[in-house]
């Protein structure tokens, strides 16, 4: 009698727990697709320098918002609901406040969790790469000397020279971004006089292309 | 005359002791949310930067680094690697949960807690009395599936929808459409169920509830020989359930349930003082205030 009752007891118990796994184990992944559908749109999001690759930072970042205090110039925010980066996470946007390369990096020093690497020399920073996107819109392709790009870049010269090139028979001068000196900064987007910027920041995962040959690409 | 919108389960204190000591610790943690959180803004507002960050984490004068331990603990099932910093303000912030108890976040921080307080307030002068039974239990399971979503995500899942933390940041930094999310919380508290969202729902309640099993400061039903069944500290209380063993029992009159916020609203609406402050290892006999 008392050891059956105990052996019901054991049961339920066990179908309690198992319920409970279930439980959590739903809420998880419920949870999981709720954040996986939030990635897509985080992906063009312009972190701090110093920060980690974005899966990384995703986990270490705990969305306090001491590095946006940190900033002088009032670059950084945090994402409220709604804007594209995961919400909660610093992020910038060029063509509003670029970072403006602060020798000392206090944004990434004040980082209390690792996201931003707080040694990170500014100079390796790498928010992004710097783009130039627009062709048909960049005064310098339509054959004028804008070049603002170029003349605002904190490393110009290095981040960022004139080629000359050619371009519908025209002689040019292509504002050229050299992607291992570029910080992604976002200067040349913020000063770039077109009215949607013709150079723009983006993740260097979308911003360039990469080596190695594209299978694909060769079939047939 | 007691004013009409002095809530039900405090007018028997408030006609025998007084309206401010039938509000006293009320008021005393209203204040202390505010503060909290006012301290965390007069940055941002004002700049007078005594302290930076939000309750994520934050830099205490510039000398001390704190950081919320159950998001820390997301951010390692996510995978991260973090380093000193957050993890010892991890471990302060325990351990002062440790002492003042656990769920003392929820009655004295949390601004969330000003929401959910309110609609239970508004449930009772607007007489909505429906109440869908919710398993308390279900916030360890949430909290569960917190840590479950971090890890298969790879990053701190809970983040992405807790009221907490939006309503805490979006007052230090702007909230964005994460109004909506309180809202629901308020309005889940008004007609869905009492209590629905700190009592039932809320995994950042239930993991400083775990933190507060071991935590030292308790409430203690020390007279309860003079109590008088009126029932006001259940009506008033959070989490009724705690009190039945430490009012009703044989053993100790300490709230011991880690589900205690050490909130006071037992303290305030008991009319023949009943409870007081006290903590652990003194039998319920000492007072701490
Ligand atoms: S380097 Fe300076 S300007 Fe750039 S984000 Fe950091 S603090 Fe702001
Ligand atoms: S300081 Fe670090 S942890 Fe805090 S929001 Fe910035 S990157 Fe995230
Ligand atoms: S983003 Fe533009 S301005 Fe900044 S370093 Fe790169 S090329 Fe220069
Ligand atoms: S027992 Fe008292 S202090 Fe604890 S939650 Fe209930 S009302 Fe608040």
């Amino acid at each position: 009698m008392a050891s059956g009752k105990r052996k019901v007891n054991r049961r339920t118990a066990i179908v309690e727990v198992a319920r409970t796994a279930g439980a959590v184990c739903l809420g998880g992944l419920s949870l999981a697709a709720l954040v996986r559908s939030a990635d897509q749109a985080d992906a063009r999001a312009l972190r701090p320098p110093g920060a980690q690759p974005e899966p990384d930072f995703l986990s270490a970042c705990v969305r306090c918002g001491l590095c946006v205090q940190a900033c002088p110039y009032g670059t950084l925010s945090l994402a409220e609901w709604g804007q594209e980066p995961a919400v909660g996470t610093p992020f910038f946007t060029p063509r509003e406040v670029p970072c403006y390369m602060c020798r000392d990096v206090p944004c990434a020093r004040a980082c209390p969790t690792g996201a931003l690497d707080r040694d990170i020399a500014i100079s390796d920073a790498d928010m992004g790469v710097a783009v130039l996107v627009g062709h048909e819109d960049c005064l310098n392709y339509k054959g004028m000397n804008c070049s603002i790009c170029v003349r605002v870049c904190p490393i110009r010269g290095d981040a960022i020279t004139l080629e000359e090139g050619e371009f519908n028979g025209r002689k040019i001068m292509v504002p050229t971004v050299h992607s291992a000196h570029c910080t992604g900064c976002g200067t040349c987007e913020k000063h770039c006089v077109t009215g949607h910027a013709s150079i723009r920041v983006l993740p260097r995962d979308l911003g360039l292309g990469g080596d190695g040959r594209n299978r694909a690409g060769r079939a047939t | 005359m007691i004013g009409w919108w002095v809530s039900d389960s405090r007018k028997l204190a408030v006609a025998s002791r007084g309206l401010l000591p039938a509000h006293k610790w009320w008021l005393l943690r209203r204040l202390s949310q505010v503060s909290v959180l006012g301290l965390f803004m007069l940055g941002p507002m004002a700049g007078i930067w005594l302290v930076r960050g939000n309750f994520a984490a934050s830099d205490i004068g510039g000398m001390v680094t704190l950081a919320d331990p159950y998001v820390l603990l997301q951010s390692l099932a996510g995978g991260a690697v973090p380093i000193a910093p957050v993890v010892v303000g991890a471990l302060l912030i325990l351990l002062l949960y440790l002492v003042v108890g656990g769920r003392a976040y929820c009655g004295w921080v949390c601004p969330v807690n000003i929401v959910t307080d309110t609609a239970h307030w508004l449930r009772e002068k607007t007489g909505l009395t429906r109440d869908r039974k919710l398993d308390r239990r279900s916030r360890l399971v949430i909290l569960g599936a917190t840590l479950v979503a971090s890890g298969l995500t790879g990053t701190i899942a809970w983040e992405f929808v807790n009221p907490v933390s939006l309503l805490q940041r979006g007052l230090i930094s702007g909230i964005g459409f994460g109004w909506t999310i309180i809202l629901a919380v308020f309005l889940l508290d008004l007609v869905v169920a009492r209590r629905a969202w700190c009592s039932h729902l809320c995994p950042v309640g239930a993991f400083y509830g775990l933190v507060g099993r071991a935590a030292v400061i308790r409430v203690s039903a020390a007279r309860r020989d003079a109590c008088t069944d009126c029932g006001a500290c259940f009506n008033i209380c959070p989490e009724p359930h705690v009190i039945v063993p430490a009012l009703k029992g044989e053993g100790s009159p300490l709230v011991l349930s880690g589900d205690c916020q050490n909130c006071g609203g037992c303290i305030d609406s008991c009319p023949v003082k009943v409870f007081h402050l006290s903590a652990r290892g003194r039998g319920g006999a000492g007072q701490v205030h």
